[in-house]
């Protein structure tokens, strides 16, 4: 760290990982609803434990990466932060708002919450991953407004590397299509158009600008490759996200009463979304093969080097078996995309921002690299992690295969709840692993707690400047 | 693309292709795609031959001729650059990489006027199975004329800032492999979609 300004990340990080835990406790109680109907029932049903779940896993990942902006920019640029009071103000307002509105899910029914905040203003609530109420949905334009603000300033006055641009242009993109949020119409193939601008644009377009943006820069650093070819492996990575992504988004419009021919896009486009995801491997293994030194940080080696195959698997991979049009027929909407959206979700932007925490946060705290005992017990956590995941999209993946079997395919197909019925044991299978994932969790988050003497001291071979 | 100072580490090893390695993975991923799309105008063809040969009558074939033989004279342009940095006369690259340029905005103002014409037909994404592979393969390819273009200006830019000569030109030479790959697409396009029926 060679800003004090940077500081302002570790809030940053420490409430991602605290949302981070929540998400994952949430999860398990979803989990445990599939297994028995009646758990927690009336008092949380199952919409509302789902929400919760995945608007924390929303809401941890957009702070990681706005912790990571804060980080870097500064280093990046060579200056300090525009502001960092302002950032600071930022996260109080953020974390504020954002626990308010998981108490407002859980303890004021939906209905209701939107009669208290205005939706009959302007309807915006209701649709996945965008169930906030309207004054959150507002709030996360102004918190993202102050972090560009701040960021942009900073970029402004500093060095411009390339980098940096990308991660800032990346930011930008992050905020404005979040904007198709506020556009809900009544008629639902429009609706649904523009739920996807937000969530296909967010991880399959622009997120993947800043994950590569984040994976290049802890690259950088800990490998002391000349950054001109880190920079240049991000440029194409970019390329082929934006060629393949943009109209990829067509893999959401079969037959939802969209024009025929997203039938074709969608499928060829789609088809080749896996490639970036696949040079990103390519990318982190060259650069970790022909690196300069040896980087005392090996837990955020591993993280760096975990994420692009994991995302890889995740995204490209399991996201290719759903994709094309044939298949999706059968597919669509079943447990088999739940796998998909896991595996891809924890193993591209949950595990780049824990790469980025593993990265920073020993800087953070004064240090190059935490000590061997906290790095054992940070890639513990990992594998137990990597693997509980691995087996929870496992189990998803069965039951969305029994599914398309047993209620889409023959001649008696089976009712939905019937089906869920035989699909108990997967159920099963993703909650047991849904506990080892939360103990993986636990190890990782006791690795910070871990004493013992840090391996290099704080700057002692530290890339500076390159 | 900062392509130039690149690339020591990765491709003095083995130095068969000119310019950078990147650019090479990047050229091959395009390829990949433009590979699945004419493949999935194949398969469409085949299953659609009445339709596809009575639609193509509609396209300006004239225009097209025209365009392809402003792009593989773009391409020789590019060559000629290419040759002309190797031999360290730097003026005379920017000279033929302008050319380049130049043949390259001629391809695309033409292919606007078509684009406008085609609209006047009523050829549209919707309009039938053919007018839907041909808009979005050449419209597709359109795009990345552009994105050639601009790695072209970019590439202008840095050797009017002198940072090539004989021996430090890798930059010329990725921008050069990946205005071919955009001539080489453009032909087999205008094969496929224009002339074969
Ligand atoms: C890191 C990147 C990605 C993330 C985080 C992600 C996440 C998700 C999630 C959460 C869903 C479910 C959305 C819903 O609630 O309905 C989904 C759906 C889908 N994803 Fe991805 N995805 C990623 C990349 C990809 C890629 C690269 C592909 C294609 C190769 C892909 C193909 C699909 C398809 C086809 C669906 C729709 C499935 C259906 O209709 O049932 N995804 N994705
Ligand atoms: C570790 C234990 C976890 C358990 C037991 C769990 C369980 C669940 C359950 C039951 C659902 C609802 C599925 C439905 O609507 O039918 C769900 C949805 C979801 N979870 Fe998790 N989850 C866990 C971890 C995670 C993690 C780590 C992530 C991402 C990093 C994540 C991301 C999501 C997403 C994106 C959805 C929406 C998926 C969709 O609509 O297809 N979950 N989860
Ligand atoms: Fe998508």
């Amino acid at each position: 760290m060679n800003f004090a300004s940077q500081r302002v990340a570790k809030p940053y990080f420490i409430g991602a990982l605290a949302l981070f835990a929540g998400q994952i406790i949430f999860g398990l109680i979803a989990g445990m609803q599939y297994l028995d109907g009646s758990f927690l029932f009336p008092a949380f049903p199952f919409s509302v434990i789902r929400t919760v779940h995945t608007n924390l896993l929303i809401v941890w990942l957009l702070m990681a990466f706005m912790g990571a902006a804060y980080y870097i920019v500064p280093e990046e640029a060579q200056t300090e932060l525009h502001s960092p009071r302002l950032a600071l103000l930022t996260f109080w307002v953020f974390l504020i708002a954002g626990v308010l509105t998981i108490l407002g899910y859980l303890f004021v029914p939906y209905s209701q919450l939107a009669a208290m905040t205005g939706n009959a203003i302007l309807p915006t609530m209701g649709r996945g991953y965008l169930e906030q109420p309207l004054p959150t949905k507002i709030g996360i334009v102004l918190v993202a407004l102050s972090l560009l603000f701040n960021v942009t300033m900073t970029l402004a006055k500093g060095r411009k590397t390339s980098l940096n641009i990308v991660l800032v242009a990346g930011l930008w993109g992050l905020a404005l299509l979040f904007l198709p949020a506020f556009y809900f119409p009544v008629d639902t193939v429009k609706a649904s158009y523009s739920w996807w601008w937000v969530v296909h644009g967010w991880v399959e377009g622009d997120w993947e600008l800043i994950l590569s943006a984040l994976l290049g820069f802890i690259l950088v650093r800990m490998t002391g490759v000349d950054r001109e070819i880190i920079e240049k492996w991000m440029y194409i990575i970019i390329a082929m996200t934006l060629i393949s992504g943009i109209i990829g988004i067509g893999h959401h419009y079969y037959y939802t009463g969209a024009p025929e021919y997203w039938i074709w896009l969608g499928s060829i486009f789609s088809a080749m979304e896996p490639v970036p995801f696949l040079m990103l491997v390519v990318f982190a293994v060259r650069m970790l093969i022909s690196r300069r030194h040896e980087y005392p940080n090996h837990a955020a080696l591993l993280w760096a080097i975990g994420t692009p195959v994991m995302a890889f698997l995740g995204a490209g991979f399991w996201g290719f078996m759903i994709t094309l049009a044939p298949v999706q027929y059968y597919t669509h909407g079943t447990n088999f995309t739940a796998a998909h959206g896991h595996l891809a979700f924890f193993g591209a932007y949950a595990m780049v921002s824990l790469s980025i925490i593993s990265y920073a946060m020993p800087h953070l705290r004064g240090r190059m690299a935490n000590s061997l005992r906290a790095q054992r017990w940070e890639m513990t956590g990992f594998w137990i992690m990597v693997i509980s995941m691995f087996v929870i999209a496992l189990a998803l993946t069965g039951a969305g295969i029994v599914t398309v079997f047993l209620q889409r395919m023959g001649e008696h197909p089976i009712s939905f709840m019937g089906v869920q019925y035989q699909e108990r044991v997967f159920f099963w299978i993703r909650e047991v692993a849904g506990f080892t994932f939360f103990s993986g969790l636990v190890a990782y988050l006791t690795s910070f707690f871990v004493g013992g003497d840090p391996v290099a001291a704080h700057g002692a071979t530290v890339p500076r400047g390159r | 693309m900062d392509t130039e100072t690149l690339t020591r580490a990765d491709t003095t090893a083995t130095q068969p292709l000119p310019g950078d390695f990147a650019i090479w993975v990047f050229i091959f991923a395009e390829l990949t795609v433009f590979g699945i799309l004419f493949t999935a105008y194949a398969f469409a063809r085949e299953s659609h031959l009445a339709l596809f040969n009575m639609e193509q009558r509609l396209l300006d074939r004239q225009t097209a001729l025209a365009n392809t033989l402003l792009l593989i004279t773009s391409s020789y342009a590019m060559v000629r650059s290419v040759l002309a940095i190797r031999a360290d006369q730097i003026a005379r690259c920017i000279r033929w990489l302008l050319l380049a340029m130049g043949l390259g905005c001629g391809f695309v103002v033409l292919k606007i006027r078509e684009f406008a014409h085609d609209a006047t037909l009523g050829i549209t994404l919707s309009h039938n199975l053919f007018d839907m592979f041909y808009l979005s393969l050449t419209f597709f390819h359109f795009m990345h004329v552009i994105l050639g273009l601009t790695i072209l200006a970019s590439v202008t830019l840095r050797a009017l800032g002198g940072h090539y000569n004989a021996s430090s030109h890798t930059g010329v030479e990725s921008a050069g492999a990946y205005w071919h790959m955009v001539d080489l697409l453009w032909v087999i396009l205008f094969a496929l979609v224009y002339v074969i029926h």
